[in-house]
Parts: C-alpha cells; structure tokens; sequence
C-alpha cells in the first residue's frame, strides 16, 4: 500500500518525461500496474489537475506511444492507441476504450487477489495469537505442574523424615518395653522370692505355733461329747492297716474303672451312631451316584478312566461295608476312604451338575433368541385372539344370563321353558315306566306263583277228592258197628288236608277254568247227598275249630290271599289292595306295550 | 404363692436339713429347728455364744453350730435333744468348722490355716492334716462323700492330698503344676478333680482320682486369670469364669474348649430374650401422706416392678472398675448350673444388675435378666429349670425358659431379700433378710402358671 502512495510522488517529481520513462521501463509489472490503474481512474478530463497531469497539450504524442509501450510490457500487444490524427490531440476512441477496459479488468483482478491476501493475513495472524497464548498457557502449565513437583518432593522429604523419627521412637518405645518387661520380670522374679521367704518364714512360724501349742499342752482343746456316737454306716471303726489301705487303693480303682468304663460304653455307642450315619451317607451317595454317573458317562467320552476308578471304588465300598461290622481298624479306614471317595465323586458331580446348568442357562438364553420373534408374536397373537374369543363367549352368556334374569317371560323363553317342562316330564314318565316295569314284573312273578300254586292245588284236589271218596266209603261202611272207633281215626288222618281245601275251591272261583269248574261240579254234586245223610264237611271242619266261622267265610270268594291268611283284618286290607295295585298295573303294562310298539 | 409369716434370724443362719424334713435357723445364740411344713417350733437350743456358723450333717440328724470368736464348737442332736457335744479348738483360734461327709467327724481349720483338726464324735479321737492352704477352695468332698481333696502348701510347692472320709486314710499326694493354687474341686462324678491358679495365672489343671494329669488348659497369659470354676451336675461341662468377662465351657472327653459365652455390653444377639426389670412408683396423692397411711407400713412406698422384653440390640449398665484397687469388680464370678444341665446362669461383676442365662443345649445366650439394682443371689430350683434371683428389695425374681415373673413380698415394714434358699423339693423356697426369714410355698406352679400369661407379666403379692 505504502508502495502505491511512494509512487505517486515519484511520478510526479518527474520533471522531464525520458528520466520517468526510463525509470518506468525498469519497473516491475507490479508497479507499473499501480501506476497504470493510479492513472486509469482520473482519466475523465474534467477532473484531472493540471498540475499532475501525465498528459498534456504538448507531450500527447510522446505520451501515447509510452502508454503503447507499457500496455506491450503488459501484453496487451494488440491493443494500440493510436493518435487520431498524427501530431494532433485527439485519440481514436476504439482502442483507448479497449486498452482502458483491459485495464480495468487486470485492475479488478488484482484488486479481489488483493482482498484475499488481506484475509489470508489477518487469518494467519489471528492464528498466530491463538499460538502465542496457547504456547504462553502451556508454558504457565508447566512452571505450575514444575512447582507442585517441587511441593511434593518437599512433603515427601518431610514423611520420609517423619517416618524416620518415628521409626527411631518406636526403637525407643520397643526398648523402652523391652526395659519394662525386663524390670516387670525382674520385679516378678523378686516378688515370687519375697514371696517364697515369707511363705518360708510363716511355715516357719507356723511350725513354732504349733510346736509351741504342743508343747505347751494346751488343756483347752478338748472335745467334751455326752456319749460317743455309733457311725453312720452302723460299722465299728477300724484299725489302719495294709489290707485297709490296699482295700482302698482296690475301690479307687474300681471306682475309676467303673467310670472309665461308662464313658468307654457312651463313646461307643456315640461311635456306633456316627458309624451307622456313615454308612447310611456313604449308601445314599452310592444310590445317588450310580445312576447318573453312567449316564453322565454315556455323554463324555473323557470319564472312562473315572469309571475305572470309582468301580474299584465301589468294590472297595462293598467290602469294606461287609468287614464294617466286625469294626476292626482296617475296615475303618477302609470305610472312610471309601467315604472320602464317594465324596469325592458326588462334589465332581456337582460341579459337572453346576457347570452342565450352566451351560443349559446360557443355551436356554441363546435358545430364546433363535426362537423366530415372528413365530413368537403369532404365538402370542393367537393366545391374544383366543383369549379375546373366550372372554366375547363369557360376556355373551353373562348377557343371556342377565336377559333371562332381566326380562319377564317373553315367548322365546316360554318356549324354552315349556321344552324344559315336557323334558321335565318326559323324565318323570320313564321313571314311572321304570316303575311299572318293575311292577309287572313282580306281577308276572306273582301269576307265575300262583299258576304254580294252582296247579298244586289241583293236585291236592285231586288227592282231597280220593280222599273223600275213601271217606265217603267210609261213611258207607260206618253203617257197621264199628262207626266210631273208624270215624275217629279218619277224621285225623284228613285234618291236614282240610286246611288246604279252602283255597282249592277259591282258586277254582278265581281262574275260572272250565275243566277245574267242572271238576268242582263233580265235585259238589255229592254235596247235597252228603249234607243229607252226614254233617257237611264244613260243619265238620267247624266243629273240629279247623276253619273260621261264616264271616270268614263270607271273606273267602274275594280272594286267595285272605283267606289263606287266616291273621287279622288289616293284614287283609293290606293284601287286598296289593292285590287291586296288581289289576292297575295290568293296566299300565298294557300302556307300555303300546309304547314300546311305537 | 404362700408366704409364711416373718420368723427372726441372725447372720443369715438358715438352712434346711438335707432331708427336707426340718429348718434350723439361728438367733443370736439360739439354734431354732422347726419342721418344715408347718413351721413349728421342734427344738430349740442354747449355745455358749453368737453363733457364727451353723451345719446340717449330711443324716439331718446333728446340727453343728460354730462360734468363731470363742474357738467353739457345739453339736446338736434332733433325735437326743440332752445329747451335747462340745468342742473347744483352745488357744489355736478357729477359721471354719465343717462336716465330714458321714456326718460323724468335724473338720475344723484353725486360725492361719496352721492345721485341721479332725474330730471324730465315734471315738473322740483327733487327728490333724498339717499344711492346709489359705485359698478360695482348698477343701473339697466328693459327691459321693468318699474322697477328700485337700490343697496344701509346703516348700513352696502346691500339692494336692486326697484322702478316704471313711477313715482318713491318705490316699494320694501330688505336686500340682500350679504356681499358686486357687481352688479345686471334684467333678460330681467323682473321679476328676479339677485344680486351678489363683487369679494371677490362667490355669486350669484336671486331674484323675489316682492322681494323673489329666489336662491342662490356659485361655491366655499375663492378664488377672480364673475367677470361678463350676462343673455341671452331668459332669459333662467344666464352665470357667475368668476375669476377662467370658466363660470358657470345657468338654470332658477332650478337655479342650467347646464354646466361650461372652458378655458384651451390648446385646445384639436377636435369639436371645432381654428382660428388663421396669420399677414404676405408686402415685401418692398429698391425702395419701396421713399419718394414718404412713403408720400402715412402708408397703405404701414399695415400687412396684415387671419386667419388659427389649427388642435388641440392648445396652447394659457396665460399671468401669478401679485399676489401682486390687480384686477388681470385673469379670465372671458367679457360675451355676441348672439341675438338668440344661442352662447355665452367670453373673459378671462389672454388670452386677445382670444375671445371663445360657443354654448349654443349643450353646447359646438363652436370656438375660436385667435388674434395677445389683443381683445378691441367684440359686437353681434343684429340681427344675427355674432360676431364683433377688437383688436385695422385697422381690423376689423368678426366671424359667416359659418367662419371668417378680414377686413382691407382702410383709410389714418392708422384708428386703438378702439371699435365698431353695428346698431340696422345689416346692419352696426360704427368704432371707438381714434379720428375719420367712418361707414361699408354691401353692401352684408359679412360673408354669405364668407361662400361659405373657411371658413378662407382673405378679405381685399373693398370687
């Protein structure tokens, strides 16, 4: 910039133009620039001084081919000014113009390259300051981190000093103990001498006191008893003597070896006890090792050598179960090692046991991650859906709930409820079916008895009609003298069969049948012949208390079962309406049928 | 609880007889036998002085009684009420009298431990055991009454003598491998005898019947040593207090150390049950304080006490013992074992408001008794695991694994319990003050009573 303005005043003091000229020549580009745009900006005429003036009237010629000249050292070869009219004052326009914008242009250029070179500068200084102060602080830094360092030596000098005079106090101190122990024992030992003198002089004294109370005969010392007393073990006192005191050392003895023998016995038993623990351990190890350890070694190929091992440890276990008993030392050792063993063995086994968790946890997590998240989050979906589907069917049934609480009965639920009512009776129904099936078939059994019983009785009528007819026969021959003494026996001969003669003829009544009816005509026409001539037989049986009177008899067409039971009324009753029970069942079999047909 | 009326005793002479049958108690210089059950007066005799000591013989037949200042002592029997016996230890000066175990020979020790006389009531005869040593214990009879232990001194050297009761007969003697013996005592057995240091030394030596070294055991060194030494009635433990506030339990098989019971003063152990005696003064109203009321009796102005569970951790009164004085108030010195074996109560000086239970079973604290002054006496129901303690107030304490109760005692002109006795029943118990006595009978089981209540109930008066 400077340059800029000292030219300035160089081209002015030129006086003569050849001297500027040639000076101008040995100019570098760079000045010659600032020299051609210093010129360029007041070309206007108006406004140019006269005083420093480059051109004027008179050297415009000379001032033009200078100007060309410049503009060639410049490059600018093929722009030349040229005079307008030679020796004239005028400039032709065209190339002026064009040499002015060249010119201006190389001006511009410059001008910009200029700015940024004026920024680069004040970049690079600010820079430079950003250097100085970091160099200043790191230069503080370090005369501080200087300082401390001196500091620190400075304190540590100070400890290791410390640490030397209490190093040296506790040599005092230790010596210092050392001299007191010394004196404490040196005191002590004094003591127990002192001690030991005057113990020595109060035996002494002692000794004299009571020499002295010996000799002295002290009459005092009496014992004044009104009779002596009888010990307390009832024995008389006796002589000291070697057998006494051999007798003593006998029951010291038996009394230590009793209880020697007490405590050998406890301890024993406490042997036994943890023995049998032992053992109980060592089997449950046992138990608990065998099974999986093959397994264990089914899956690593490494324990082979232990199977060896504990196989022969095993066999040590067994013997050494088996020589446990006789408890000699070496089965005890045998039993521990075997113990220590299975010991061993079961904490191997735990630790594989710990590390194959191990081992499973982390293949679990790493499982949990292979599981596809797509799966997963279906899987969920589902759960998620079916659950949603559960809970409509639970609300939809609450509603319906609800509803039939709510409402009053519409005709759906009618409906529903009659459905419900002839379901209802359709149950009843084939309960009672149950029942009537039951019935008749009671009732069939019941036919069946007495189809069975009629047909005994038509036995027995048969048999009871013989029977008249001897009887007749012998009322025939009752005509003879001997009547009596015959009737007698006869008559108790037919008293077992009267009881049953009774039913014989309701059976008849009841069923019906034609050939029992016509039997029994035969049967009855004799009657009216018999009544005549003899006592009927009814009449007889009356007289013989065998059947009840007419009102019972009355009773007798209703039914069999009455009259056969010859007890009170309400048993009759009873029958009675079973026997009505029967016909109505009769009725509902028949119901049955049919609804067994359709 | 019944409680007997107050009978006068003096020097806390009162003890029942081994038989349970009879309670002899002295006043001034009159010995009183009554029965026990109904406490009527059976004998009564008149000695030559005060009496400074008094004894059962082992057949509750004879009662000894002592007077130390004369070197008198005067035999009384309960079957002869004119039988007397009268023996004068002269010039020589008497230090204690005793019963030999038959009950039918009289161990006097004169004056400086110069010899013990033995004086049979059989045959009048005498015999002396030279050399006895002035120590804690330095007599002991078997349980059995077969053996004597006895420690003597002579050279300078401990030894121990044992002899047989039935006729004094020497039979064994040995040096100890003590500098100054303590103390010694038989195993309940029998058949140990357990030595130990004084309290300058911490040395505890078992011995066998015959005289062998069984063991030897020394928890440390240099510091105050043994204090008290107990064995357990199974023979089992041998329990050690010593002055650096622990107890040491030995095992009798190996003799080596099972557990130490420690007494911190902070009690921090969660199993453990810490009762503490809270006293709460009766309101007295301005009217209350008329003559009338003060003339009742002091009853008015006993507090009333009951015990309170402290959850832990607890903090005990520790009392800081003098350096400079000797025999400091520091350490274990009352041991004693329940009848069962069962549990273990224990008292350290410093923590005289303390009484620690343990239980010898599961080997750890049990409970522990906190009291609002110091603990007099604390003695084993002997038939069941009920401890009764009394701190020298009206209460009397009783302590069983269901709880703890208080009892107040409903006398007159306030009965302060000084000490304690059970009867060889555990049915009752004799409570003894500074110059009277009266007698508790249970008439229910008192504690298992209170083991329905919440544990830590207040019972006072008759309950």
């Amino acid at each position: 910039m400077g340059e800029w303005w000292t030219t300035v005043p160089i081209g002015t003091s030129m006086g003569n133009y050849e001297a500027s000229r040639i000076s101008h020549a040995t100019m570098s580009p760079s000045r010659q620039n600032n020299y051609v745009s210093m010129y360029s900006l007041p070309l206007s005429k108006s406004s140019y001084s006269v005083i420093s003036a480059f051109c004027t009237e008179d050297n415009i010629s000379p001032c033009i081919s200078y100007i060309n000249q410049e503009l060639d050292s410049l490059g600018l070869s093929s722009i030349c000014i040229e005079a307008s009219s030679p020796g004239g004052a005028g400039l032709s326009a065209v190339p002026a113009l064009n040499a002015m914008y060249e010119l201006l242009q190389i001006h511009r250029r410059n001008m910009c390259t200029l700015e940024e070179l004026e920024k680069e500068q004040l970049k690079k200084t600010s820079s430079l300051e950003h250097m100085q102060m970091n160099n200043s602080r790191l230069k503080d830094q370090l005369e501080l981190s200087i300082r401390e360092k001196s500091g620190l030596h400075e304190t540590e000098r100070q400890l290791q000093l410390k640490i030397k005079t209490l190093q040296s106090c506790l040599k005092t101190e230790k010596d210092e103990v050392q001299k007191l122990q010394n004196i404490i024992a040196s005191r002590a030992s004094q003591y127990s001498h002192d001690a030991k003198r005057k113990e020595r002089e109060a035996s002494k004294l002692k000794e004299r006191l009571s020499q002295l109370l010996v000799d002295r005969k002290d009459k005092k010392l009496a014992i004044d008893v009104l009779n002596c007393l009888g010990r307390s073990d009832g024995r008389r006192s006796h002589w000291k003597t070697a057998k006494a005191t051999a007798s003593h050392e006998g029951e010291m003895y038996k009394s230590l070896l009793s209880d020697y023998e007490a405590s050998q016995r406890s301890l024993m038993l406490e042997n036994a006890e943890l023995k049998k623990v032992l053992q109980q351990m060592k089997k449950e190890m046992i138990h608990i090792l065998s099974p999986r350890q093959s397994s264990s070694r089914r899956a690593t190929a490494d324990d082979t050598q232990e199977q060896v091992d504990s196989d022969g440890e095993e066999k040590a276990g067994d013997s050494s179960r088996e020589t446990l008993d006789q408890s000699c030392e070496h089965a005890r050792e045998q039993l521990t090692n075997s113990i220590r063993q299975q010991w061993r063995k079961l904490r191997n086994h735990m630790e594989k046991l710990d590390s194959q968790a191990s081992q499973v946890q982390n293949q679990l997590e790493s499982n949990k991650e292979v599981i596809p998240r797509e799966t997963h989050d279906e899987e969920m979906e589902r759960m998620r859906h079916e659950v949603q589907q559960c809970k409509e069917f639970i609300h939809t049934q609450q509603q319906l709930l609800q509803q039939q609480l709510n409402t009053s009965f519409d005709d759906e639920t009618a409906a529903l409820l009659n459905d419900c009512y002839t379901l209802e009776e359709k149950e009843r129904l084939k309960e009672e079916w149950r029942l009537f099936e039951e019935q008749k078939r009671n009732f069939e059994r019941e036919r069946k008895n007495f189809t069975e019983a009629a047909i005994r009785l038509g036995r027995e009528k048969k048999a009871f009609q013989e029977d008249r007819a001897t009887w007749l026969k012998n009322q025939f021959l009752n005509m003879t003298p001997f009547t009596d003494r015959r009737r007698c026996s006869s008559s108790d001969g037919h008293s077992a069969l009267s009881i049953r003669s009774e039913p014989e003829m309701r059976i008849s009544s009841t069923n019906t049948q034609p050939a029992k009816s016509s039997t029994y005509a035969t049967f009855s026409t004799p009657k009216p012949t018999q009544s005549a001539t003899v006592p009927s037989t009814t009449e007889l049986y009356r007289t013989l208390r065998l059947i009840p009177d007419s009102s019972s008899s009355r009773h007798s067409n209703r039914g069999f079962w009455q009259e056969s039971s010859t007890t009170e009324d309400g048993d009759a009753r009873f029958k009675s309406k079973s026997r009505v029970r029967c016909g109505d069942l009769s009725i509902f079999s028949l119901g049955e049928d049919e609804n067994s047909l359709t | 609880m019944n409680f007997s009326e107050v009978f006068k005793q003096s020097n806390q002479l009162c003890k029942v007889s081994p038989d349970g049958k009879y309670l002899a108690t002295c006043v001034q210089y009159r010995l009183v036998v009554r029965d026990m059950s109904t406490l009527q007066i059976l004998q009564l005799y008149t000695c030559l002085d005060q009496i400074s000591h008094m004894d059962w013989s082992s057949d509750s037949l004879f009662i000894l009684c002592a007077m130390y200042k004369r070197g008198l002592v005067q035999v009384w029997s309960l079957e002869q009420p004119d039988w007397h016996c009268k023996i004068d230890e002269g010039s020589i000066g008497l230090l204690s009298s005793r019963w030999s175990p038959d009950g039918r020979h009289i161990l006097n020790t004169t004056e400086f431990h110069l010899r013990i006389t033995v004086w049979s009531l059989c045959t009048k005869a005498v015999s002396y055991i030279k050399y006895p040593k002035a120590c804690q214990k330095g007599i002991d009879f078997s349980r059995d009454g077969c053996y004597m232990a006895l420690a003597e001194r002579r050279d300078c050297k401990d030894y121990v003598s044992v002899f047989v009761c039935d006729d004094w007969h020497l039979l064994r003697h040995f040096e100890t491998e003590t500098q100054d013996l303590g103390g010694l005592e038989w195993s309940p057995n029998g058949c140990v005898l357990a030595v130990w240091d004084s309290c300058l030394e911490y040395k505890v030596l078992l011995y066998s019947l015959d005289g062998r070294l069984l063991s030897t055991y020394s928890a440390y060194e240099w510091s105050l040593g043994v204090k008290t030494v107990t064995w357990s009635p199974s023979s089992q433990f041998l329990a050690i207090g010593s002055y650096d506030e622990k107890v040491r339990v030995l095992n009798h098989i190996t003799w080596k150390k099972i557990t130490q019971f420690e007494h911190p003063a902070t009690i921090n152990n969660t199993k453990a049950v810490v009762y503490k005696e809270v006293e709460r003064r009766p309101a007295v109203g301005a009217d209350d304080l008329s003559l009338h009321n003060i003339t009742i009796g002091t009853t008015l102005f006993n507090t009333q006490s009951k015990y309170e569970i402290c959850p832990p951790p607890v903090q005990i009164p520790v009392v800081k013992p003098d350096p400079d004085r000797a025999n400091p108030k520091i350490g274990v010195s009352t041991l004693a074992f329940s009848s069962d074996s069962r549990y273990l109560a224990t008292k350290n000086d410093n923590m005289a408001s303390v009484v620690w239970v343990w239980d010898m079973q599961n080997m750890s604290l049990e409970a522990v008794l906190e009291q609002c002054s110091a603990v007099r006496c604390f003695q084993w129901d002997p038939r069941r695991p009920r401890l009764a303690l009394c701190t020298g107030n009206s209460k009397l304490y009783l302590w069983s694994p269901a709880g703890c109760v208080s009892v107040e005692v409903p006398t007159e002109g306030g009965f302060q319990v000084q000490s304690l006795n059970w009867h060889c029943s555990g049915d009752s118990l004799i409570l003894l003050g500074k110059e009277q006595l009266l007698k508790l009978t249970e008439t229910q089981r008192t504690l298992e009573y209170t083991s329905g209540l919440p544990s830590h109930t207040h019972l006072a008066g008759n309950v």
